[in-house]
């Protein structure tokens, strides 16, 4: 459960973020969604600490994440572009985290099977594909079961075997109870996997919701057409 | 702190298998053998071999610094998505990035003494060479680090640290040169030990000097030199000057790096 009250962030003159407040609820696939620049990403930074908050409060599971580190044990995080030091292996990177988090990667070995890592485990990142680095992206933030997950553009880059493989993972999150938030740009991606929908524009949350309100409310049966008219609709 | 040890372990292993590492243990290697060689006066090798290394440790350890905190800017993301603080984050990256080169410098020049035997005649001297190239390798990273964190921009990072260089290593002697030929007249070795103080390579430099005790060359303000820098509190003085240009570029670069946005 992540809780977000009057949340406001400003880069020098731009205010990219304009008192947001938002509870994410657990059990649910959340997908934060706006065009560039509306401050999809600096949200989730914001979560992470990554971002230092201008002002407002993040709670997460009740507990305050400013001046706060300890709470990203409950985070798996997984960042749009993945690149890691040039001469370190997926295993030295997996036991560096390890030593960092509180709990084991009880889960690493099913996820190297599945996505068939066990040979590029040894092998320094310079030398993986941009592909294997996503599934060790993927590897990093789902083999220390986590509570809550962020998943910013999570597919790109996978190949359908293994893009169809995260997506059951995420059902399957979704069904242990797990708070899983995600960007995405393709629409019908979305409406697969996501239940809650957050639209923002300009640093506003303009619509939030389930996407099936959504589709009933615009009368439409692919989100895509829906966020657009949103989009326009808003923009009117 | 113990944070801080488990990234200095991870950061170690990564660059100590860089190849600019390697390259760059090679390079002192190749230097002090090359010298040795050429020269059966181990004080000329040695004069040589202190001037080749106040100009390239500082250039390398500054632009090395540089790249490798601009280049792992995705990475730093990952890892402070992790439990961790982010003053054991950078400090664990900085030792992780200084220590290596340190010990490469450390090997490549002390090998070819080791080849040659010159140990025994040069102890003290090789002695000095160590520690006053360790310090600069941590001088230079810190104050590379400084940069990087407060410019964002790699290009105009980049530009800054070879600005500073040429400040340091040409620009700060020339000034020197300029205020000793303007103010003649005037008694100016306490400004000059004063001015030589707050430039790292130019204290490095005087130290090796008086080890060598070739400062009657540099006449009366070689005298005075070597009755400051020669006696234990201007070593002592010199050594809280170098480790002064460690912790104030290494302490505001932390604070910054605290507050900043990723």
């Amino acid at each position: 459960m992540i809780e977000i009250k009057n949340l406001n962030k400003k880069f020098g003159k731009n205010h990219v973020l304009k008192t947001i407040s938002l509870s994410i609820v657990s059990g649910k696939v959340t997908a934060v969604v706006g065009p560039n620049g509306s401050g999809k990403t600096t949200l989730i930074k914001s979560v992470l600490g990554l971002v230092n908050q201008t002002d407002g409060e993040i709670l997460v599971d009740g507990e305050n994440t400013k001046g706060n580190f300890s709470y990203r044990n409950k985070i798996g995080y997984m960042p749009q572009a993945a690149k890691y030091p040039d001469n370190l292996t997926t295993n030295e990177l997996l036991s560096l985290v390890k030593d960092l988090r509180a709990n084991g990667d009880s889960r690493s070995k099913e996820l190297i099977e599945s996505f068939n890592l066990k040979s590029e485990l040894e092998k320094p990142f310079k030398n993986l594909s941009g592909g294997t680095k996503q599934k060790v992206s993927v590897l990093i933030s789902f083999a220390f079961n986590p509570q809550i997950y962020f998943l910013d553009e999570p597919t790109a880059g996978l190949d359908p075997i293994s893009s169809s493989y995260f997506k059951d993972l995420v059902a399957k999150e979704k069904e242990n109870k797990k708070t899983i938030v995600l960007t995405s740009h393709i629409m019908g991606e979305i409406q697969e996997i996501a239940d809650e929908i957050v639209f923002l524009l300009e640093g506003e949350i303009k619509y939030k919701g389930t996407i099936s309100s959504l589709l009933e409310h615009k009368k439409e049966t692919k989100l895509e057409r829906a966020i657009a008219e949103l989009m326009s609709g808003v923009e009117k | 702190m113990n944070l801080m040890m488990k990234v200095l372990r991870y950061e170690i292993h990564n660059s100590i298998r860089s190849k600019w590492v390697i390259l760059y243990t090679f390079f002192f290697f190749l230097l002090g053998y090359t010298l040795f060689s050429l020269s059966s006066d181990v004080n000329k090798a040695y004069i040589s071999l202190m001037n080749i290394v106040l100009i390239v440790i500082p250039l390398v350890s500054l632009i090395f610094g540089a790249i490798y905190l601009y280049s792992s800017r995705e990475f730093i993301e990952m890892m402070l998505s992790q439990p961790i603080d982010r003053k054991s984050l950078f400090t664990g990256i900085y030792f992780g990035t200084s220590i290596p080169l340190a010990a490469g410098y450390l090997i490549g020049i002390v090998t070819p003494f080791l080849i040659f035997g010159k140990v025994k005649e040069q102890t003290e001297g090789l002695m000095f060479l160590v520690l006053i190239g360790i310090a600069l390798t941590f001088v230079f990273t810190a104050i590379s680090f400084l940069i990087t964190v407060l410019q964002d921009d790699k290009a105009k990072g980049l530009g800054l640290i070879i600005l500073i260089w040429l400040i340091f290593s040409v620009i700060y002697d020339g000034i020197m040169l300029f205020v000793v030929y303007y103010f003649e007249e005037y008694p100016l070795e306490k400004v000059m030990i004063a001015l030589s103080v707050i430039n790292p390579i130019d204290l490095g430099r005087i130290l090796f000097l008086m080890k060598f005790n070739i400062s009657a060359l540099m006449g009366y303000t070689g005298a005075v030199f070597q009755s400051f820098f020669g006696s234990t509190l201007g070593v002592l003085l010199s050594a809280i000057g170098l480790l002064l240009w460690i912790a104030v570029p290494l302490f505001f670069s932390t604070k910054i790096f605290r507050k900043k946005d990723f």
